[in-house]
């Protein structure tokens, strides 16, 4: 288990516009929204492979894609619905990507853990662990290379810390100084096992050694995610490397139909206590936000997703030749069989 | 007598086996211990061997991969577990510069008694990089051996033939075969290289290996039911593969189709039609004719995964146009 957010920045619910916590509250309610409807569109078998949901990790990905400007760019995970949802991709064609169908984000080729809109700077969720964090090394290196002005960051697992990336990653942004925010996911688990089994070390000491700030910060509290992502994307876009880690909790399990067997029950019924959005929403309302404004909405967020997933419902399924057209950009040349 | 079981069940049977018969053989890998495995194909094992025997690693596969081969240089007898068969990319140069090389530059000095076991294959719908057959990779690699079982029995005693060899290893199971059922033979000969005539015939050939051999034991079928008897052969191992076997099967049958879920452009098939074509060629009364996927990466939705895993139709088409 990640540890408590007593050790962790947590900040007073008056140090942010009441209508920018309304604006991260309504992305955190999509984010849950959406994916509290995948799990049932899962579970019915209307999604083919297999899905991993960031449920009661919201906060992370509202606060911080939340403080990126519209230049930045971002790599994310298997577990990057939030992500990118967060960035604004079009619902629509999230849905139809996720459910395998021709109109998806990504003509149904990735699914899942392949949601990228290259057009917003979303550079991929990836199937393989860590591969992102150079994935997005190289995007810093690309905004100091062209002078975009731009931050690159890269989100990941605490299971990716054990893998070499992340290592070699930290080296290269702390020796390039490059525009790069390091945003692990702390929620505790990797797969199966407690991190604690996983990785010797801790973030903040492995930024020490290659000399990348760190910051840890209660991962649950959107408000305080939110000041925390706005410091270290500012100062990586002058400055070099920053890493951001939040702490969070998974609700589900690794993918959906997992059983969580080796969790105990204490662990997964103590969950909603940490629950982001209900901080989130007693935060608005000691603000003075009304509650039917909370319930209109969660009405509203609703109504985006029926119609989301009716347009991906009556979606085509895709075609192959149309998938074969993009093995290779178009050229003169062939290859293959 | 044999009892009937899944096909993962019995690869943890042969681990099980294998460790109580050679106190040098371990097991490493990501959540095989406690967890058992993603697949389940250790279940068990912590239990009966211990933590010491059964490790559960980081996701660190570069290290994992390396750390084995470091740990087979020193006498013990690794298998590690790689999730899935896209992630050995993360492993290759312990696999390919270290494991497969160790013995030849160090002037046969000593051996990498390693196994890697790794499932390949689509069916699941699990998307670009969680599907894909890579075993031609390995196989193209002086150092490597490559196994891939089809059958519950070989599921068996092929991992406990590779745990045996002395040199390292690549098993490759299918995911989509691990719900299978049927029976395990723990005396049968665990040999290295042999293939398998899954059925008899005489008037094609068809070598395939792992999942594929359900579509050709459909397609032969099918054609029986025309009065065309195919032969198949069930590679089992493809490095080194049984080339007395698919030759004699060859001068009997004069028509081959290889077929495997591996992309069909340089892969396994090519390898063993271009021998056929130099070595047997008198054999031959048709040219042979491979059935692979298209050369284009595995995709996640159902349409275009199921246009791309080889089936019974293809093998049949191709089958017959070995005897137009
Ligand atoms: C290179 C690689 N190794 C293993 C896996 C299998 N796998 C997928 S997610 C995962 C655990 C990741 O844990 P963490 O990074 O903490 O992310 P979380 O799932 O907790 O969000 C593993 C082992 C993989 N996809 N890629």
């Amino acid at each position: 288990m990640p540890s408590s957010a007593a050790q962790a920045d947590s900040i007073p619910a008056n140090s942010i516009p009441t209508d920018r916590r309304l604006a991260l509250h309504r992305t955190m309610q999509t984010i849950r929204a959406t994916e509290t409807t995948l799990s049932r569109l899962f579970a019915d078998g209307e999604i083919p492979g297999f899905i991993h949901l960031s449920v009661g990790q919201e906060a992370v990905a509202a606060g911080v894609v939340g403080a990126l400007g519209p230049q930045d760019s971002f790599a994310t995970t298997h577990r990057g619905h939030g992500h990118v949802l967060a960035r604004g991709v079009r619902l629509d064609l999230f849905f139809k990507e996720i459910m395998g169908r021709a109109g998806g984000i990504c003509g149904g080729r990735g699914g899942s853990m392949h949601v990228a809109d290259l057009s917003l700077g979303v550079l991929g969720a990836n199937g393989i662990v860590g591969a992102g964090l150079p994935l997005a090394t190289g995007s810093a290196l690309a905004h100091q290379t062209r002078r975009t002005g731009g931050v690159a960051v890269a989100f990941f697992g605490d299971g990716a810390m054990a893998e070499g990336a992340l290592h070699e990653c930290l080296n290269m942004a702390a020796l390039w100084k490059l525009p790069m925010v390091f945003v692990c996911e702390n929620n505790g688990w990797s797969e199966f096992s407690p991190t604690s089994t996983q990785f010797a070390a801790t973030l903040d000491k492995l930024g020490a050694a290659f000399g990348v700030p760190h910051r840890r910060v209660d991962g649950n509290d959107v408000a305080a995610v939110a000041e925390a992502a706005a410091e270290v994307v500012e100062a990586a876009r002058g400055g070099g490397p920053r890493i951001l880690e939040c702490l969070t909790t998974r609700w589900h399990g690794h993918f959906e139909g997992d059983p969580q067997r080796y969790r105990n029950a204490d662990e997964i019924a103590g969950l909603p206590q940490n629950d982001p959005l209900r901080r989130s929403a007693e935060a608005l309302l000691a603000a003075g936000v009304e509650e039917s404004a909370l319930a209109a909405l969660v009405d509203a967020v609703d109504a985006d997703i029926r119609d989301a997933l009716e347009a991906a419902r009556a979606d085509a399924l895709p075609d192959v030749d149309a998938a074969f057209r993009d093995v290779y950009t178009p050229t003169t040349l062939t290859a293959g069989a | 007598m044999p009892k009937p079981l899944r096909y993962v069940n019995a690869v943890a049977q042969a681990l099980n086996d294998a460790m109580a018969a050679d106190p040098a053989v371990m097991l490493m890998g990501e959540d095989v211990a406690a967890a058992g495995g993603p697949f389940k194909a250790t279940r068990g094992l912590l239990d009966a061997h211990g933590p010491e025997r059964v490790r559960d690693t980081p996701i660190s596969e570069a290290s994992l991969v390396g750390a084995a081969v470091g740990a087979a240089l020193t006498g013990m007898k690794p298998v590690v577990e790689i999730m899935f068969m896209d992630f050995v990319t993360l492993a290759m140069d312990a696999v390919v510069n270290q494991a497969a090389k160790a013995r030849f530059m160090f002037g046969g000095q000593c051996s990498v008694p390693m196994v890697l076991r790794t499932p390949h294959g689509g069916g699941l719908n699990a998307g670009p990089q969680h599907s894909q057959c890579l075993e031609a990779w390995f196989a193209h690699i002086p150092g490597l051996r490559v196994v891939c079982p089809a059958t519950v029995a070989d599921a068996y005693s092929l991992l406990r033939a590779a745990i045996e060899a002395p040199d390292p290893v690549v098993v490759v199971e299918n995911k989509a075969l691990y719900a299978l059922q049927g029976d395990i033979d723990v005396t049968a000969p665990r040999e290295v290289g042999k293939a398998r005539i899954d059925r008899a015939g005489r008037d094609a050939t068809i070598v395939t290996y792992g999942a594929t051999l359900y579509a050709a034991r459909a397609a032969a079928d099918r054609l029986a039911a025309e009065g065309i008897e195919a032969e198949i052969v069930d590679l089992r191992w493809i490095q080194p593969w049984d080339e007395e076997a698919v030759f004699a099967s060859v001068a009997k049958t004069h028509r081959v189709v290889i077929a495997h879920e591996a992309v069909q452009a340089f892969g396994v098939g090519a390898e063993i039609a271009a021998r056929i074509a130099s070595d047997a060629f008198d054999d031959l009364d048709a040219p042979v004719l491979r059935v692979g996927a298209p050369f284009m990466p595995i995709a996640f939705a159902k349409t275009l995964e199921a246009a791309y895993l080889p089936d019974a139709d293809r093998i049949v088409a191709a089958v017959k146009s070995t005897l137009a």
